[in-house]
Formats: C-alpha cells, structure tokens, sequence
C-alpha cells in the first residue's frame, strides 16, 4: 500500500491539518506503512468469512439510552467562554468566514 | 508506612490517628521533590501544602477507606478549576468548569489529589514519548520508557511519590505502563467506570481504571469509582458487588485458560518463561489450566488500528481553536485560522493518527477499511465468548517485552504499535483485564495479564489477588524509591 503526496493532501485537507513539503514524503510513507499493515484485513479466508458478520460498533447498551427533558444546571454563559481564546460579550469571536 | 503500604494499612494509620492525612499529603510533595526531576512523572503538582487536615480530618472513618489518601490523575481527566491538557499543546491553560465523574466520587471518598500525570499526547502511544512537553522515565531504569500512554501514573506509583492513580486504557494503556513500572494496572469493564469528564480518544475503547501496588489496592480504588452515571450514556446499569469480598485467596477448581496465539514469536523468551512460571504456580493454587484458542487475534492490532483513530479522528475534531486551548495567531479567515491552529498544536502521532483515521472513514474508503474492522471486532468478541464457555480466567503476558529504551522505536510507529499486541483484543471486546507483576527479568519488571468476563470483575480480582498473594513479591521496590524511603 503506498499514498501518494496527492493523497496526503487530500486527506490532510479532510481534517483541516496543513502539512509542509517535507512532512507531506514521511507522512506518505508512515501512513502507507501503517495501512500496510491493516491491509492484512484483506487477506486469505478472512474476507470470505466477514460475509454475513455483523459490525460491531459501539459497546454495552444496545439501545438508545434516553432521560427527562427536564431543565438542570447549566454552566453560566462567563463560565462557559472562560477558556475562550477570543471571546466578546459572551459569545466566541473567530475570524471573518469569509475573507474580503 | 510509606507509599509501598496498602491501601488498608494507610487507611489504619490514619483511623488509630499515627498519622494524618496533612502528614501523607507532605509525603507525597516531599517524594515528588527528592525524585520528579529524574521520573518527570508529574505534569503539574496541584495539592496544597498542609489544609487538608482542615478539610478532611474530620472525615476519616473505618468505612471511608480512601479518605485522607493522596493521589494522581492522568492528565485526561478533568479536573474543575486545575488545568487538563492531555499533555498537549492544543490544551495547553485549558481549565475546566467542571470534573470528571471519577474525580467528584474520589472527592467525596475524601481523597486528595496530588496533581496531574505526564502520558501520550491524548493518549496516543505507548512510551509516553509521545508527551508534548516531555518524556517520562521508568523508575526501574531512567534511560528507559515507563510505558504508555498512563506513563507518568504507572511512574508515580511505582516510585512511591503517591499510593495509587487513574489512568486510562484504549488499548493498552494501563497494563502496558503497570507492567513495565512493575505495579497493578485494571481496566475494568467498558462501560463499569463512567467516562463523563474523560477526554475522549477512541469512545468505544476508552475506559478508566487504577495503577496501585496491590490487587486489593486496585479492588478498593474500583469500588470508589464503579457505578452507575447518568452523564455517561455508555455507563452500564450495574448493581457494584463488594470487590474486596471477592478476595478470598482460594482459586482451587478455577478455570484457566492459555491461548497460543498471545505467546507468538513476537513474545520475549524469557517474558514467556516469566508468565508460565505464574501459570504453574496458579495451577499449584489449585486452577484448572487448559489451553483455549483465539483464532482472530492475529487480525486484532489491524483493526484497533483503523477502528482507534477512525474514533480519534473523529473526537478530535473539537479542537479548532474556538472555544478552548491554543489558538495560532494571525489567521486571515476562519479556515486558515482551524488548519494553522490544529497543525502547531496537535504533536506528530496524533496528527499521524487523525490522517489514518480520517482517510479511513473518508469516501470510497469506509467499507474496505472502517466496516471491515468492525466486522472483526465482532469476531474477536466471538472468540472471548466461546474461550468463556469453557474458562473462568484467560491468562497472558501483558506486553511482549520489557520495557524499551527512549527513542528505541519513536522513529518507527508501526513497532510502537505492536507493543500492544497482548492488550488491544481485550478493548475491542470491552472486557475487563488486570496487569500483575510476576517476576523481573535483568532488573526489569514484568507483567502478567489476566482477562475477565465482562463485568466479572469479582472473579478477576479473585485470581489476579490470589497469584500475587502465593507469588509473595508485592509491592515491587525500584532502587530509586529505595534511596528515598524515610
């Protein structure tokens, strides 16, 4: 299994990481390596077998756990844009969406 | 008494009043100081010198064993008004409104907390290398890891600078570091211990236990902890048993069971001969040894690693510099601003892992990776079940070898990986496991694992209480914690 820098980028891209030129060929070949090795996976009477095998998930309770909608404690707005690292009036402030 | 003490004999001390728990917290700083610049276990002491007595005292009573003891908690566990960074940077001054459900019921046991534990960078590797501030080194050997990713628990307690932690273990990451520091690590049962408050790596992996010095130290902490929690959906309705009463040290008629497939070529030699001798002496005890097979374990890491950071990629997606944590300066727009933010913050494993786990997921990709992992998740579960039917107890060494030098496998992720190998099955089949010192090899420790029955803890404990009971060599002493002993 090999990626390709065009992959990397992609990828990287997906989950808003930015990579330099000379990260893009360590991480083509570790992430190639690693997917390698899942590829095993894939191989001999294994794939014949998974026909029919339910996916497993998630664990314990197979149903959906609900409670009471009822109000509760809730943190206090100044509380809860505390660790803001940019906030206004209680709310978080980011860059412009749009550039312009 | 020192921090090699029980549990129990600490707890005695404090109640027949030769000492307090002012007296214990001291201990504790004073250890931390005689020895945390060579361990570097601690990310952060947080205790306050000398109140305790104040806030405590009057709580200390024969049935609040923890009351007055001091401990650590890995830095994945919020902790309300104490800064929580997961030893990232990303996190780094993040303060929490609020604590983890585990920290709320060791507070009401009366614990106190210490301060907060170096490990991988959101727990993401085994050797604690991974930190994003610094490494931590094993008390046995200072020029090896302590393990990971619970490895500055698996550090401060092995080196008695507090009695007991909290870790956490997605795939390994409480036995792999108990065994190397040559102390007790549990991972209970998914869904035993609430997760509420535990910065999530992998959700359905995740699981927090204790590193202690005893079997019966780790029963009293799991006590404290287990339970029913509404604010986790994945907490299971479990009516707690007396963990201590479980103890009885009789094994005989106990059903052992030795899968070949966790004894395979990459498994030390002489980690093998440590373990079977354990195996023998288990059967001494009077346990039933037989052996079982686990067909699909050999498929096991592949899936932990895409199923893990399919998860991670996934959770850490919350980390874009808006509400919490680092943010990098001089974005021109938003998106610039999430992409510069996560790549100076997040270290190379986890943005190695976030990569796997997001092409893993992305388009075209799902069912040839992500499904097909989860489908032999399914198969592992469904070996455990069938080995179950005819063994109480299933027995293996926790890790291959001993541990490894720093830097030893830091440049090649793929063998840091397959350290794990004898501990990620057991999270992909959410069932509760022990690491247990069973002997040194050149001065190192060694781990032996025993894996339970979901939510069977009771019998687990009871095995695990009883090998380290007849063994005799508990609690280990690294010669670093010799030099400091009062």
């Amino acid at each position: 299994m090999s990626l390709s820098r065009k992959d990397v980028l992609h990828v990287a891209a997906l989950a808003r990481l930015r990579v330099t030129d000379a990260e893009q060929e360590a991480l083509a070949r570790e992430l190639g390596s690693i997917l390698s090795y899942a590829e095993q996976l894939k191989t001999l009477t294994l794939a014949a077998d998974l026909a029919g095998v339910e996916a497993t998930s998630r664990m314990g309770e197979s149903s959906m756990v609900t409670r009471p909608d009822e109000p509760g404690e809730s943190l206090l707005p100044e509380v809860a844009v505390a660790n803001a690292p940019d906030a206004e009036e209680h709310q978080f402030r980011v860059p412009a969406v749009l550039e312009g | 008494m020192d921090f090699f003490s029980s549990l129990r004999e600490l707890h005695t001390g404090l109640t027949r009043r030769e000492t307090t728990a002012s007296e214990l917290l001291d201990w504790s700083l004073q250890r931390i100081a005689a020895v945390d610049d060579r361990v570097r276990a601690f990310l952060h002491v947080s205790a306050p010198r000398g109140d305790s007595d104040r806030r405590m005292g009057a709580d200390i009573a024969a049935d609040r064993m923890l009351a007055g003891i001091p401990y650590a908690l890995k830095d994945n566990m919020c902790t309300r008004g104490i800064e929580t960074t997961c030893a990232s940077h990303i996190l780094k001054g993040y303060i929490p409104p609020y604590s983890a459900t585990v920290v709320e019921r060791l507070d009401d046991a009366g614990a106190a907390l210490v301060g907060k534990l170096n490990m991988d960078e959101f727990a993401m590797g085994s050797s604690t290398e991974n930190s994003g501030f610094f490494p931590t080194r094993n008390p046995w050997d200072l020029e090896r890891v302590p393990g990971g990713s619970s490895g500055g628990a698996a550090a401060a307690v092995a080196s008695g600078m507090v009695p007991f932690a909290l870790g956490s273990d997605t795939g390994g990451s409480i036995r792999q570091p108990a065994a190397f520091c040559g102390v007790v690590g549990l991972k209970p049962s998914y869904g035993l211990v609430s997760r509420f408050g535990l910065v999530a790596f992998a959700s359905s992996l995740d699981q927090i236990g204790p590193l202690t010095h005893t079997v019966e130290d780790a029963a009293i902490v799991l006590q404290a902890i287990a339970g029913k929690d509404g604010r986790d959906s994945t907490s299971a309705h479990i009516q707690t048993p007396d963990y201590r009463a479980a103890l009885t040290g009789d094994i005989r008629g106990l059903r052992i069971g030795i899968a070949e497939e966790y004894f395979g070529p990459s498994v030390d030699a002489g980690v093998r001969g440590t373990v079977m001798k354990a195996v023998a002496l288990l059967e001494q005890l009077g346990a039933v040894v037989s052996p079982i097979s686990l067909p699909h374990t050999e498929y096991a890491l592949s899936a932990y690693y895409l199923i893990a950071p399919a998860e991670a990629s996934s959770n850490l997606a919350r980390y874009d510099g808006v509400r919490y944590g680092f943010r990098a300066v001089d974005a021109e727009n938003l998106m610039d601003m999430y992409e510069k933010t996560r790549s100076a913050g997040f270290g190379p494993e986890v943005k190695r892992r976030i990569l796997i786990g997001t092409y893993a997921l992305s388009a075209g990709y799902y069912d040839e990776y992500y499904k097909r992992a989860q489908q032999v998740r399914t198969l592992i579960r469904q070996d455990f079940e069938r080995a179950f039917a005819d063994v109480d107890v299933i027995v293996s060494p926790t890790a291959p070898t001993t541990a490894f030098r720093l830097g030893e496998k830091v440049l090649d992720p793929l063998t840091m990986y397959l350290s794990d190998i004898c501990t990620v099955p057991v999270n992909l089949a959410g069932l509760p496991a022990i690491s247990v010192p069973c002997g040194l090899i050149e001065g190192l420790p060694v781990g032996l694992q025993m894996i339970g029955r979901m939510f069977d803890e009771e019998t687990l404990l009871r095995a695990a209480h009883a090998y380290e009971q007849a063994a005799g060599m508990a609690p280990l002493r690294p010669e670093l914690a010799m030099e400091v002993k009062a």
